[in-house]
């Protein structure tokens, strides 16, 4: 499939020649993104690790659509990858349905979570729009803490034992990591796939046309708030399919999955990884994961190790990790 | 209720508008009508409301009282998205254009906003009729040669001329035009100036000025603002017999 440019038009601004491959690599970013993701398994030795970072990074890049693309900072996105983990375990274990059925309960969750919170909090702005997102998710938190029949309260819910997918009649063994690793890359690929359609279209450049300028947005005929609620129940539905792969891989939802650390972990992700670029989330994903698993070995304090991190990319590095590869590159 | 004359010459009219920042009244009581087909310039010394008016005309937010209506029907209140759906269209006093986006792109959307707005999955580029309008418009202003720079990059005269296009994207029977030359040299001013007044040969044009003289020669109508109060209104040549109106323009230099 051709994945157009997200930018519609040759930028002229920069100079053509030396611009053009540059070009052509952005015009095929599901194509390499989905390469590498494939690839990433040789170079990386720790299959659950990689698992994680797939997970986590789609999350990141479900929260980059609002974070990046359209320049609105939610702090309750733990609220809708929780919801798509839990309805996805809720759906396997209390109701039997087929692994692929729940990952679809999953996505609607996370959907259905987002159009809640956002119709509550779309209209509040800035860092009140940060706070209002962060209070409903902590009611979420406790919505599903108290409903411990369904959700096992603070043990977490548990017995999500999916050992073999299978799809068209070939079977998979779920258990082995690599295996599982390619699952839910094809997972991950298909939202990789979604999400360029997505800032390729129309709505794409409405959403980024409510962030360059949203006076001018409103002027030319633009519904700013339609347009933020329709990109919070998007990144709704990437949050909820990380989710419900997070609930697949962990055969268990812990109760943490909610709290409001897992919302500061797609800010920090996405800020370490570069906010509004497409591969970005992943590479925040990976550098924190890997910081995290690394220095955890030496270390307890590790926090504070990717906290200074976190500060030295924010403070001398804007556009992350990633925005400032494809910066230098483009000059 | 708003009065008795035909409403087909009269595009947009207010009904004793009024606006109210906390205590200060920046508007006060102005009933005033628009007619269709022709150039109606708002005037008046800096701080005279002209802004505060103008943004209630075309929707910004709601007068604290009073009524506005656009051919024929109240759209007091109604949201601003909505006034380019039914054919008003703006430019800012100050620049307001997407500047990280190309001076196509800038006129392509302003143009999509009018009919594929909410499609996630067709491909923008596949919208060929809105490439090739967007181009048009992009000739009319006269930025064509820009037509793949940022538009933050462009100069101060291309990015009020891009602001132009953009307003005239949704093909609206009203373009209302808040100090379209501020801060332009006299060269810029004089190709904007041309641009209005050729503009105004198929639309209704409403124009925000507080330099007296630029709007004289191509004004159908005046109306003169001071201290938030309508203080005149007529043709150019009543507004230059006005004594009322000499004696605020000589009170303070032009500039
Ligand atoms: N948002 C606002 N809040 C408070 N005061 C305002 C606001 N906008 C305008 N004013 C005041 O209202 C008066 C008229 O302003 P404005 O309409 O911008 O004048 P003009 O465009 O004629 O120069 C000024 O005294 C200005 O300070
Ligand atoms: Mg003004």
């Amino acid at each position: 499939m051709h994945e157009a440019s997200h930018i519609s038009e040759p930028l002229a601004a920069a100079p053509r020649h030396r611009a053009s491959w540059f070009e052509l690599a952005r015009q095929h970013r599901v194509l390499l993104s989905s390469a590498f993701l494939l690839a990433f398994p040789l170079v990386m030795p720790f299959t659950a690790l990689a698992v994680n970072i797939l997970i986590y990074g789609l999350y990141a890049l479900g929260f980059n659509l609002l974070f990046g693309y359209l320049g609105l900072l939610s702090f309750g996105h733990a609220a809708l990858f929780g919801t798509g983990a839990y309805l996805c375990g809720i759906a396997i274990v209390h109701f039997g349905m087929p692994w692929y059925a729940a990952i679809v309960v999953g996505v609607l969750g996370g959907v259905a979570m987002a159009a809640a919170i956002g119709v509550l909090a779309i209209r509040t702005r800035g860092i009140y729009f940060a706070m209002v997102t962060m209070a409903l998710s902590q009611c979420v938190y406790y919505l599903f803490y108290q409903a411990i029949d369904w959700t096992g309260g603070e043990n977490g819910l548990r017995g999500i034992n999916v050992r073999e997918i299978s799809i068209f009649g070939l079977k998979f063994d779920f258990i082995d990591p690599l295996t599982r690793y390619y699952v839910v890359a094809a997972f991950v690929i298909l939202a990789l796939i979604f999400l360029s359609r997505i800032l390729a279209s129309p709505f794409g450049a409405v959403i980024e046309a409510v962030r360059e300028n949203e006076a001018r947005a409103r002027a030319s005929g633009y519904n700013v708030t339609a347009t933020r609620l329709i990109a919070f129940i998007l990144s709704g539905a990437f949050c909820g399919l990380a989710g419900a792969l997070q609930a697949l891989h962990l055969s268990i939802v812990p109760i943490e999955i909610m709290h409001y650390e897992t919302s500061g972990l797609a800010v920090m992700m996405s800020l370490l990884g570069g906010m509004g670029t497409f591969f970005g989330p992943f590479v925040g994903a990976a550098v924190f994961l890997l910081l995290e698993n690394l220095v955890s070995l030496w270390t307890v304090h590790w926090q504070l190790f990717v906290g200074a991190v976190f500060m030295v990319c924010v403070l001398f590095f804007p556009k992350g990790i990633w925005g400032t590869l494809l910066q230098r590159v483009q000059k | 209720m708003i009065g008795q004359t035909a409403t087909s010459d009269v595009i947009l009219r207010t009904e004793r508008v009024s606006k109210q920042f906390g205590k200060f009244t920046a508007l006060k009581d102005i009933t005033a009508e628009f007619r269709r087909g022709a150039i109606t310039s708002i005037i008046g010394p800096n701080g005279a409301g002209k802004s505060t008016y103008f943004n209630l005309l075309s929707g910004a937010f709601p007068p604290t009282s009073g009524q506005v209506e656009f051919e024929g029907r109240d759209v007091t209140g109604l949201p601003q998205h909505k006034f380019a759906h039914m054919g008003v269209a703006k430019s800012f006093q100050i620049t307001n254009v997407f500047p990280q986006l190309s001076t196509h792109e800038n006129i392509r959307v302003a143009l999509q906003a009018l009919s594929s707005r909410y499609n996630i999955w067709t491909p923008r580029t596949s919208y060929k009729d809105l490439v090739v309008q967007a181009d048009e418009l992009l000739h009319r202003v006269g930025l064509w040669s820009r037509r793949g720079r940022l538009a933050g990059t462009l100069a101060h005269g291309e990015q009020r001329a891009l602001e132009i296009g953009m307003a005239l994207a949704s093909h609206p029977r009203l373009l209302l035009l808040d100090e379209p030359t501020a801060g332009m040299s006299p060269e810029e001013t004089r190709v904007m100036m041309d641009l209005i007044v050729q503009l105004a040969q198929e639309r209704t044009v409403i124009l925000v000025e507080h330099k007296m003289k630029l709007v004289m020669g191509i004004s159908d109508r005046l109306l003169v603002l001071h201290h938030g109060e309508l203080l005149a209104e007529g043709t150019p040549a009543d507004i230059r017999r006005n004594e009322t109106v000499k004696r605020v323009y000589l009170g303070q230099r032009e500039h």
